[in-house]
């Protein structure tokens, strides 16, 4: 359960102020799939880092799972990534030369959790993110851009999280590739019911959700839109 | 974040870019051999000057005269004076305990013509006892007997080399040859056995008489240019040096000691002397081999710089996923740690083969002590944590928004 209350963000660059985020409020239940939308500049980007508990907002209050993460510092903040955010990022971001599971085990590294256990909850996230055994000891490189990015979002899930953080994840692939990892986020929200914030420039990406977010200029500008959600069947 | 996983994604890293984590290492690797070998090659010579030391005699106190008393005018330098004298020597024999030997030395420096050829060399007027205290064995012939000493004889016990001036290398049969010195000849009577050059003066290239015959026709007074005494162990003669000088100013009537016309070396002293010169030289050495390791650390700084950088976004998403800033600070630190303390390992291992090369080339016996291997491990960590503390600051403080968008 995400609740955001007013929230503000300004940058201070010397003089000049400049507020990314004007007083933002919504809701996120557990077990929904929302699409943040926006242009470039809209301040989306700043709304996904206090929502990944990156940063902290300048004013207003940000609870997750009723605990408020507005105010806690850097190291309660890598904290709270550890143990209940998962982040899937446009650039995959996995380690180069370096396997398929050690790669989706990182997390659970700064956890301090049984290599055993670790390796357990690894494949089942592989397995939960559509990849099959015969990746698993594959070295990152060594995959297309489709299967990286499961293996991402197979790295998002392995801790557990009370929320999965997608930041343009189709934005480096094709848009075949692109809704193959569309229809693997729809799987997780529906069949193991996790909660997914996918954020994006694009309308057609924004309609796999089940329901949008726009922002614009700093200030969320629709709430509850409705649209025809895409789906995407065969994963 | 526990030990074992730091180690391992450590490890994982310095693997991930095998080129340049050797070439990084090799800095320290030469670094910290040449500072063990260079220790070694140094302890080694110290050993060896301290062996040199020991042949020339055992346990040994010399006597030499001191400079000559002039009032006013230029000084004779020291050993110039003519102080010593045989009574001197019997006096020490007589009253000082714990001596082995009372050596009596009247050395001179001469032309010496044998057959044919001629050389220039120093002749020693001694006392059979010489060669027991000065440690000379006789290769062929007789060394100068008791007999030759009370009557004067003019015999001669050549050196090797001397000999080999003389009457040529390889010549046999020069017992009961006669050689001139000074307008006079003797009878060789022996040759005394190589002893090599023992770092201050080539023992070999010396002619034995009986003191007495020297102080007759070469020197022409009854003085002594040395008295070599053989304490009867090392822990004895600093006391016996303290003893003769006593009783030597009592024998010369000298109330300050610091006026002397002596003066007198204890062989331990020699050898103390002679390790510190080669203790100092030890040490520039390894001063020179420690610069090669401080430019060593300066390349470990800059590979984690490098690495830092290059790995930014590896960083920012680590502390997306969880990492506290302490967690990244122990990795990239230990990073560095790792990396020169096998660097160490590998310099420690080198610099032992080069000390083992050295000494089978036969050049110098080294020695690689215990203590400066300990030290060169401790130092390479050591090199580690310096060098690698900033650049593992500068990765923990990275704010991963920005981290993560670093290209």
């Amino acid at each position: 359960m995400i609740e955001i209350k007013d929230i503000t963000k300004t940058y201070k660059s010397g003089d000049i102020e400049f507020q990314a985020l004007k007083g933002v409020s919504f809701t996120i239940k557990d077990g929904e799939f929302v699409a943040i939308m926006g242009p470039s500049g809209s301040g989306k980007s700043t709304l996904m880092h206090i929502l990944g508990a990156l940063d902290n907002p300048t004013s207003g209050t940000y609870l997750l799972d009723d605990k408020d993460v507005s105010t806690l510092s850097d190291d309660e903040l890598a904290d709270i990534r550890k143990d209940k955010i998962g982040f899937v990022f446009q650039s995959f971001n996995l380690l180069p030369r370096t396997t398929v599971l050690r790669n989706v085990m990182l997390p659970l590294v700064y956890d301090g959790i049984e290599t055993k256990e670790r390796e357990k909850r690894a494949k089942e996230a592989l397995f939960a993110a559509g990849l099959n055994e015969s990746h698993f000891y594959h070295l990152s490189n060594q995959l297309s851009g489709g299967q990286i990015q499961r293996v991402a979002i197979a790295r998002a899930l392995v801790n557990n999280p009370s929320l999965i953080l997608a930041d343009e994840p189709t934005g480096n692939l094709d848009s075949k590739t692109g809704e193959i990892v569309l229809g693997t986020f729809q799987k997780l929200n529906k069949e193991h019911g996790r909660t997914i914030v996918l954020i994006t420039h694009e309308q057609y990406i924004a309609e796999h959700a089940d329901r949008i977010l726009f922002i614009r200029d700093g200030v969320l500008t629709e709430n509850e839109n409705g649209h025809l959600k895409r789906v995407i069947k065969n994963i | 974040m526990k030990i074992s996983d730091i180690i391992s994604e450590t490890s994982s890293a310095l693997f991930a870019n095998k080129v340049r984590t050797g070439l990084t290492m090799l800095g320290i690797v030469i670094g910290i051999a040449s500072v063990i070998a260079m220790t070694a090659i140094g302890q080694g010579a110290q050993n060896s000057i301290s062996s040199s030391i020991q042949s020339i005699g055992a346990n040994l106190v010399m006597v030499m005269p001191g400079a000559a008393r002039t009032f006013g005018g230029p000084s004779a330098g020291r050993g110039g004076a003519q102080t010593l004298t045989v009574e001197d020597a019997d006096a020490i024999e007589s009253q000082i305990s714990d001596v082995v030997g009372v050596v009596r030395e009247v050395t001179s420096r001469k032309q010496v013509v044998g057959t044919g050829t001629n050389t220039n060399t120093s002749i020693i007027g001694t006392e059979p006892a010489y060669s027991t205290v000065r440690n000379v064995s006789i290769d062929e012939g007789d060394f100068l007997s008791t007999q030759n000493i009370t009557s004067g004889s003019k015999v001669a016990v050549l050196g090797p080399t001397a000999r080999d001036d003389l009457f040529g290398v390889g010549v046999t049969g020069v017992i009961g040859q006669t050689i001139r010195i000074s307008g006079s000849e003797y009878v060789v009577i022996g040759i005394t056995k190589a002893k090599g050059g023992s770092g201050f003066s080539n023992s070999d290239d010396t002619i034995f008489i009986p003191y007495t015959t020297a102080q007759r026709y070469l020197t022409g007074n009854k003085y002594l240019s040395e008295i070599d005494i053989s304490a009867t162990s090392s822990d004895v003669s600093a006391q016996v040096q303290s003893d003769v000088t006593n009783l030597l100013l009592i024998r010369h009537n000298i109330s300050d000691p610091t006026k002397a016309d002596f003066n007198i070396l204890n062989q331990a002293d020699i050898i103390a002397t002679a390790s510190s010169v080669t203790g100092t030289f030890t040490l520039f050495l390894a001063a020179v081999a420690g610069i090669s390791l401080l430019v060593g650390g300066i390349g470990i700084m800059n590979m984690m710089l490098t690495t830092v950088t290059e790995r930014t976004r590896e960083i920012g998403l680590r502390k997306a996923i969880g990492a506290k800033k302490k967690d990244i600070n122990t990795q990239f630190l230990l990073e560095a740690v790792m990396l020169t303390f096998i660097s160490g390992v590998i310099g420690v291992i080198l610099g032992w083969l080069i000390s083992l090369a050295v000494t089978y080339s036969g050049i110098i016996q080294t020695q690689v002590s215990l203590p400066t291997v300990l030290l060169a491990f401790a130092v390479s960590a050591g090199i580690g944590i310096v060098f690698g503390y900033y650049p593992a600051r500068r990765a923990a403080n990275l704010n991963p928004i920005d981290a993560l968008r670093y290209e």
